[in-house]
């Protein structure tokens, strides 16, 4: 089954390209560290997922690329069709001449609304062109204008118009001190809106990214491009092809159907957040080997102590031992401690993973008490090696690993609210003080129902 | 800029140029710059390389540039000049492209006259989306008669004889009203010319009569006109020893019009400008940057192969704001990782309707003779354009308050290196309680000509007060005598209530300033968030 990608605004095409570039890489990698035939079966799993044929025989990205303003669009599709492995098809994009100035109500209102049957068409275009639609994968980052307002108007009619399929929104977090002023608005306008139409919301922070590119993969001057390419090496150890049962002889056809089972049980607890170990710059990774029990071990570690990467783990941070009452966590401001999770998915990848052991994450102290155990932790694997990694393991987990992130932005946004700063730049295109209070009242209850978990 | 020699009679002496007549048509600037036309332009698509499809039909916005009065015609010409030469440094095929649409329109000009707009191809003649208004007719009769004549359109100019002798009302009431009709001609006509107008520039000064009053009717004119179109004005204030004695009374009018219907207000002031190019002569001379300092410099306009017998005095000074608008612009007609387009500028620091005054400052103002500057250099690029010597009003934005701040940034520059030195300076910053973080941050991929790359920083910061107090106070200090007050009311259209609202106008953006200096030394309080019943 095909998952079909939309690329919203300048941040989501980026991505989305470096995405579909590094499937593409993963796809014709000769690590692959398994047999021809796991290998054959691999890649047609993937191509399916993610590619169409066209007669030329260059696989074409199952995606629709939108923005409002050209240039970035413009960019993408000739430097993804220069790679001679991949390309988009040149009619999926729609693209206007002005963007929509870093402004939500711009996006959502304005450019949502008149531009929506044009953009519909194309989504619906390419959800023809698959022979089984799993659902749809969409790309944005909350700080701006497009990505942000409307990607959730567009998300919206994705809803409306596929009401049985899977809608799982990437969504980038900008970094804390700013690439734009009205970001924490933007973010509080989409999260809120997001919340009622997708399935779930995959979160990739800059901040974190960017500390990952500075010390585990030691780039000097970080560029976004860089940033890019890590997010999207973290997504495709998540979406390449995986067996994603105990003893399957097919690899899974419904990723998305996977995941939203898996992970999100309840529709109050949408937020997603993913890890990916090892990270490191290609040269390192010549001279590094890695055991399996290592790698989960931190991997929990990272699960437990919310830690966004694998250097800097506080170990003292513990699961409270069965039996004993756990301690009231009244605010999401005071320091938390331990992570408690929903549910958790770990997709391994590469050498010798039908040998590992992964009762650590089985542990029911790691989680609430709704799910048991056997149902709140998944497992994804494929001996197939992913991206030059010899042995590659990643965590999507449903925990309290954004509640911190979430206050923060509304505390932020909240804060600028109650001085009405910038509010008459929303109010201009038709988004009202009563619309940002609902938003925050929708925030703050998701923000309550992760504290109290 | 020169201010005009004090004269507050209304007529003055007609200054009659006449055009000399031109013999064979020879290249345009444009065409010398971009290395086509001549005699017989090539036709379109025939031969060579061919113009790659576009992949996109979308295209890019444009800007139009209304230039008013002496002060706003010779900052513009200045624009219009680096603008081709900043183009003709990356447009290195002579094709006609989205980035130049942005700002020229292509216009076969074989059979003379206006010709029709080419929109894809080889350059032909690239003409300025402008309009040039003036009174008089020296600056403009000399722009035409100079190297860019051949990059305006004869039909883009309105001038007059007689000037408007320093007198806003002059400008404002007498020749608004008698022009009214000509310039919403002329600007339709240069928005018909564009598929997606995104913007006016408007550039005049305030302290005199034309760019003070016209200008401002120009704006008024704008906003009932083109509702949709954004405004940004650059506005030269007036300085403290500023010749024309009546200037208070006429930028204090024009302030009341900044103040309703522009979006942004980018303060310039002379003084500033001076110090700067006087810094850069001292230290050139001095042989403290002896051979780093290129002649591609920000500062002369030879590079660009006018070449002009002699360099005007205030050619200096005008650059600089020419090139506050190239850099303002940049990320909207060149790719980048991180685009900043011109609706973002206004979205993003404009955080009250009235709070639209902007402090600028443009780093480095010398290039280096480095290409590949290390991370110090870029740091001090920073560190430069917070300080006061690089702001072009006389203002210290590191002791006031910051409301927001923009950093638009042109080159080989990366995220890393704009967080490192957001991370760095931001210590030493005051920003405003709601809004800690408040950067709003562009990373432009083409640096400007002869730098590798450059830093614009747009602030909104209460250290524009002052400028507007003193102004108040030279105001206040005519007003009380009513001094001159005669020649104003005497206009048709001009009353006292003009100049009783005008100064309350100001006095109120003065006081709205003055309470937010009040929250900066406050204890900050956070306001309770919302409760949600479990």
């Amino acid at each position: 089954m095909s998952i079909v990608t939309v690329q919203l605004g300048q941040c989501g095409n980026q991505i989305g390209y470096e995405v579909f570039n590094a499937i593409c890489n993963d796809f014709h990698s000769t690590h692959g560290l398994c047999s021809k035939k796991e290998n054959e079966s691999y890649q047609e799993a993937c191509k399916e997922r993610f590619f169409s044929e066209e007669k030329t025989g260059v696989p074409v990205a199952r995606a629709v690329l939108v923005d409002m303003e050209p240039k970035v669009i413009s960019q993408t599709l000739s430097i993804a069709a220069r790679s001679g492995h991949w390309k988009y098809d040149h009619q999926s994009h729609f693209c206007q001449k002005q963007g929509s100035g870093n402004n939500w109500a711009n996006g959502y209102s304005v450019h949502g609304p008149r531009y929506r049957e044009v953009i519909m068409n194309l989504v619906q275009k390419e959800a023809e062109k698959c022979d089984r639609l799993s659902g749809f994968f969409t790309v944005m980052s909350m700080a701006g204008g497009t990505g942000s307002g409307m990607g959730a108007f567009v998300t919206q009619c994705l809803r409306d118009a596929f009401p049985t399929s899977f809608i799982l929104n990437q969504v980038i977090w900008p970094y804390g001190t700013g690439e734009v002023i009205v970001q924490n608005y933007n973010s509080v306008l989409t999260l809120s809106h997001l919340y009622q139409s997708a399935d779930a919301l995959l979160v990739h922070e800059n901040d974190a990214i960017h500390k990952i590119c500075a010390q585990l993969m030691n780039i000097k001057k970080i560029s976004f491009r860089d940033v890019n390419q890590v997010i999207a090496h973290q997504l495709g150890s998540v979406f390449q092809p995986t067996y994603s049962s105990e003893g399957a002889s097919q690899y899974s056809r419904s990723p998305l159907g996977d995941l939203m089972e898996s992970l999100v049980p309840h529709p109050e607890f949408k937020m997603l957040g993913l890890r990916n170990i090892p990270q490191m710059s290609e040269n390192s990774l010549a001279y590094s080997t890695f055991t399996w029990p290592g790698l989960i071990k931190h991997l929990r570690q990272m699960l437990i102590a919310n830690a966004k990467m694998e250097e800097g783990i506080d170990w003292q941070v513990r699961p409270p031992l069965p039996g004993h009452p756990v301690p009231p966590k009244a605010s999401p401001s005071k320091a938390l401690h331990f992570n408690t999770s929903i549910a958790n998915l770990v997709v391994l990848r590469g050498k010798d993973v039908q040998s590992v052991d992964l009762g650590g994450f089985r542990d029911p102290a790691l989680y609430t008490s709704w799910l048991n155990p056997q149902e709140a932790f998944k497992i994804w694997k494929t001996p197939r090696a992913f991206n030059k990694y010899e042995k590659s393991a990643s965590l999507v987990s449903n925990s309290q690993f954004l509640l911190k992130l979430m206050d923060n932005i509304v505390g932020k946004a909240w804060n600028m609210f109650a001085s009405k700063a910038y509010v008459h730049q929303y109010t201009k295109f038709g988004i009202e003080e009563e619309d940002f209070l609902d938003c925050f009242t929708t925030l703050e209850q998701v923000i309550s129902s992760y504290a109290s978990l | 800029m020169v201010p005009s020699t004090p004269s507050l009679a209304v007529g003055r002496a007609c200054v009659s140029l006449t055009r000399t007549a031109s013999g064979t048509r020879e290249a345009g600037l444009s065409e010398a710059r971009f290395g086509v036309g001549g005699a017989s332009p090539s036709p379109v698509g025939g031969g060579g390389a061919a113009a790659r499809a576009p992949l996109v039909t979308a295209t890019m916005t444009q800007s139009v540039v209304v230039q008013v009065g002496q002060c706003g015609n010779q900052i513009g010409c200045r624009f219009w000049d680096l603008a081709l030469r900043e183009h003709a440094a990356v447009n290195k095929k002579g094709i006609y492209d989205e980035a130049l649409s942005s700002f020229f329109r292509n216009v076969d000009t074989r059979n003379g006259g206006d010709g029709a707009d080419i929109h894809k191809g080889k350059i032909f003649s690239l003409k300025a989306r402008a309009l040039l208004i003036d009174m008089e007719e020296g600056v403009v009769n000399e722009i035409l008669q100079g190297p860019l004549r051949d990059v305006f359109d004869s039909k883009q100019l309105i001038t007059d004889v007689s000037g408007s002798g320093n007198n806003w009302a002059v400008g404002h009431k007498l020749y608004g009203y008698q022009y009214r009709e000509h310039i919403v001609e002329k600007l339709r006509r240069t928005a018909e010319h564009c598929d997606c107008l995104q913007c006016f520039f408007v550039i005049h000064s305030m302290g005199g009569g034309t760019g003070s009053g016209l200008g401002t009717f120009v704006l008024n004119v704008l906003e009932d006109e083109f509702p949709e179109v954004y405004r940004f004005v650059t506005s030269v204030y007036p300085s403290g020893e500023d010749d024309v004695i009546t200037s208070p009374y006429n930028s204090v009018l024009a302030m009341k019009e900044l103040n309703e219907h522009a979006d942004c207000v980018l303060p310039i002031e002379n003084e500033s400008l001076f110090s700067i190019v006087s810094k850069i002569h001292q230290m050139t001379s001095s042989g403290k940057l002896g051979s780093t300092v290129k002649q591609n410099s920000l500062l002369t306009s030879s590079a660009g192969s006018i070449k002009t017998e002699q360099e005007k005095p205030f050619d200096a000074m005008n650059n600089i704001v020419a090139n506050l608008l190239l850099n303002l612009t940049s990320s909207a007609r060149f790719e980048g990782s991180l685009n900043m387009d011109l609706n973002e500028i206004s979205m993003n620091l404009v955080p009250f309707p009235r709070l639209h005054y902007l402090v600028s400052s443009l780093t480095p103002l010398y290039t280096l003779a480095d290409v590949n500057v290390p991370s110090r250099r870029l740091d001090q690029m920073f560190s430069d354009a917070f300080s006061k010597d690089h702001q072009l009003i006389q203002a210290d934005p590191k002791h006031s308050l910051y409301l927001a701040c923009a950093l638009l940034v042109r080159g080989n520059v990366q995220v890393s290196d704009l967080r490192r030195n957001i991370e760095r300076l931001k210590p030493s910053l005051h920003f405003v309680s709601w809004n800690q973080e408040g950067w709003k941050t562009g990373l432009c991929s083409v640096p400007p000509v002869g730098h590798s790359h450059s830093l614009l920083a747009l602030a909104n910061n209460t250290c524009v007060k002052p400028t507007f107090t003193e102004l108040k106070d030279r105001f206040m200090k005519l007003y009380k005598k009513k001094a001159h007050l005669h020649h104003y009311l005497h206009v048709d259209g001009m009353e006292q209530s003009c100049f009783s609202e005008a100064i309350s106008s100001l006095s109120d953006l003065i006081e709205e300033y003055n309470q937010l200096d009040a929250t900066k030394s406050a204890p900050r309080t956070y306001p309770s968030r919302l409760k949600i019943a479990m």
